[in-house]
């Protein structure tokens, strides 16, 4: 029993629409998965399912070891963190804090106590007696946190709890987020349809489309090794480049390009000869000095510059596709420019056209 | 070539700058108030009419100047309305069918307000089977005009004993406030966030505990339009008043009918006046008093269908 959520063949209907389908999904005690997707994708769905506030079509859902697939959602052991904070608006934070457990019945002395030490560890307790109107979007979503807090569970569920702040508070409460994992050592799971979010918070991350599971792994694997096209362009910005080519005698030819796959690691079994995609991050096309450790190289036109400060990106066309490159942000280059590009083979992806698995 | 750019320069500093000024005598202006202006006085000649007429006493009234204020006001026509006027047979005015409007309205709306707010409650969050069939059923039911059902609920409270009784009388406003209401209800609790329902949920509170704790305290604007739109429609009800009761429970709307419609030698306009206004007085005040309420609880309830 050392999984603190499982969940098994897990169907959800609505009408004819199939938004779950034979999911299943295993996570340990003390992890943090995030669930990653587009909208529409079914992460909130699952994440409805597993708080019970979602009845399923078909399938279990086992937290603690117990199957809790028809127990209410304050019989499960779990807390939740809404989007859009989903605070009492009549209550003051501490009445909001105290509500869960004023329903469980618990005694007066052991709320104050619960609540005391929330507000401690989240830094609110100036706040207590204040209405969630009077608090600013960042406090109101750390009382939110709060409340799934106090009610001492050991699953945290987190359904997109970052979108409606703005760039510079969803940073600081990312890494608030993570901290407070550390501390607690809970399961969390978290919903969010953005990458940054997902790769710094996960231990796992499960990609999911159309009601399942792309690939779930952690999030370096995710990034270096994407099972598939879909998760390959979904993960990373500015996206992966895609270019056509075929694998003849253990290299790639792009169109007289020939890239050496010797370094490249294939799945089991995938190795062979035809229609292939190569697939290049825009950060791992080296220009200038980085050169050196390049086994391919290739000259292009630039076509387009966007300057971001940290870093610049150029536009421009690899074997008559377009692509787009990071460079350093100090680089000088204009439009008409030629740059010397190269890459590491082993760190390109491989992608059967056809499938579009990863070879 | 420095003149040149010069000149340009200034012309920008001399240009348009700061609102743009409007005209307070445009012909849109013109067209908007002058409409407002005629649409008022068409509504307040009639009240104003009512209210001098009220005042005066019948020598005056017989000269027909309608629109002259009164030379004497006296209050006498009011106090004549309130507790001396004919109705048929008795002349007691309309204190008794104002008491009798006190005690119809307060229970219906009481009760049509809270039964109803609960289905809305209902409707909106705990998606029952078959709530979709309900809710059509229940807006089909705000269609049918009342004439339709007037004889059977007459033999339906017969036989229940209640024909003719204000309890009668109350339960035929309750049923019949329900459908618009709980209507009213469903769509303001649908338009609250639904994770605030959620929330909830995950601490626990269940179908009474989220309606009374968390949903309740959030709907003071929709239970204030509820309230208005029954007591100014029970108030104002002389259908069912005339059918479902008696003559000593005959509700204020009718008395007045009564009083105004009872041709005893002249007819004294002036008490009819005071009569009507008093009558109207009810409404009239919840709606000064509440207008904006009113209007904010409206607007509430009206999204999302």
């Amino acid at each position: 029993m050392n999984y603190a959520v499982e969940i098994k063949d897990l169907d959800l209907h609505f009408g004819n629409v199939k938004v779950l389908q034979q999911l299943n999904l295993d996570i340990h005690k003390g992890e943090f998965l995030v669930l990653l997707g587009s909208s529409g994708c079914g992460k909130s769905t699952l994440l409805n399912c597993i708080a019970g506030l979602l009845e399923v079509t078909d399938g279990q859902i086992f937290i603690g070891g117990k199957n809790v697939t028809w127990a209410e959602p304050s019989e499960r052991g779990i807390g939740m963190v809404f989007q859009s904070y989903a605070l009492y608006p009549q209550m003051t934070v501490e009445g909001n804090l105290s509500f869960g457990l004023r329903n469980a019945g618990m005694p007066r002395p052991e709320i104050s106590e619960r609540v005391k030490r929330a507000a401690g560890i989240l830094q609110i307790e100036p706040l207590l007696k204040r209405k969630p109107a009077a608090l600013s979007g960042g406090q109101r979503q750390r009382v939110a946190i709060g409340r799934a807090l106090v009610r001492d569970v050991d699953v945290f569920l987190f359904d997109e709890p970052l979108s409606n702040l703005d760039a510079k508070l969803r940073a600081e409460l990312r890494v608030e987020i993570k901290r407070l994992h550390d501390q607690l050592d809970n399961t969390m799971i978290y919903v969010t349809h953005d990458q940054i979010e997902a790769m710094t918070l996960a231990d796992r991350i499960a990609i999911m489309k159309e009601g399942k599971i792309m690939q779930l792994a952690s999030p370096n694997e995710i990034y270096n090794r994407p099972r598939n096209l879909y998760v390959a362009d979904f993960i990373g910005s500015p996206s992966m480049n895609f270019l056509e080519g075929e694998i003849k005698a253990g290299k790639f030819h792009l169109e007289g390009i020939v890239i050496p796959l010797d370094g490249y690691e294939f799945v089991e079994g995938s190795r062979r000869e035809g229609k292939a995609i190569i697939g290049l991050r825009p950060e791992h096309l080296v220009t200038g000095d980085n050169l050196a450790s390049a086994a391919v190289r290739t000259k292009v036109d630039v076509e387009l510059v966007e300057p971001m400060g940290s870093d610049t990106l150029i536009y421009t066309k690899l074997a008559g596709r377009p692509i787009h490159v990071r460079m350093d942000g100090q680089a000088q280059v204009s439009p008409g420019d030629k740059v010397e590009i190269g890459f590491q083979p082993e760190r390109a992806s491989l992608f059967d056209p056809v499938t579009e698995d990863r070879l | 070539m420095a003149d040149a750019l010069e000149s340009k320069t200034t012309s920008l500093r001399d240009g348009p700058r700061g609102p743009k000024p409007r005209r307070t005598f445009s012909r849109r202006n013109i067209l908007l108030y002058g409409t407002l202006f005629v649409i008022a006085v068409y509504y307040a000649i009639p009240l104003y009419v009512m209210i001098v007429t009220s005042l005066k006493g019948m020598p005056e009234v017989r000269l027909g100047n309608i629109f002259s204020p009164p030379l004497e006001i006296t209050f006498a026509p009011w106090v004549k309305a309130w507790s001396e006027a004919c109705t048929g047979l008795t002349c007691r005015g309309l204190s008794i069918g104002f008491w009798n409007s006190v005690r119809i309205t307060i229970p219906s709306v009481i009760i049509s307000t809270i039964i109803a707010s609960v289905n809305g409650y209902g409707l909106a969050n705990w998606r029952f089977k078959g709530a979709n069939v309900f809710f059509t059923i229940l807006i089909f039911g705000s269609f049918i005009p009342y004439q339709v059902l007037l004889y059977p609920v007459v033999i339906l409270l017969r036989e229940i004993g209640l024909y003719g009784d204000l309890a009668g009388l109350v339960i035929v406003h309750t049923i019949f406030g329900m459908p618009i209401l709980t209507l009213l209800f469903r769509n303001y609790f649908s338009s609250l966030p639904e994770e605030l329902f959620k929330a909830a949920r995950v601490d626990g509170a269940g179908f009474w505990g989220i309606f009374l704790r968390v949903m309740l305290p959030m709907s003071i604007p929709i239970f204030a339009v509820a309230i208005i739109l029954q007591v100014t429609g029970i108030w104002n009800d002389f259908l069912f008043g005339v059918v479902y009761t008696g003559p000593e429970s005959y509700p204020m709307t009718v008395a007045l009918n009564n009083i105004v419609n009872s041709t005893q030698g002249v007819v004294e306009y002036n008490v009819n006046m005071a009569a009507t206004i008093i009558t109207g007085l009810v409404p009239l005040t919840i709606y000064f008093v509440s207008g904006k309420l009113f209007v904010r609880g409206i607007a509430a309830g009206a999204v999302k269908g």
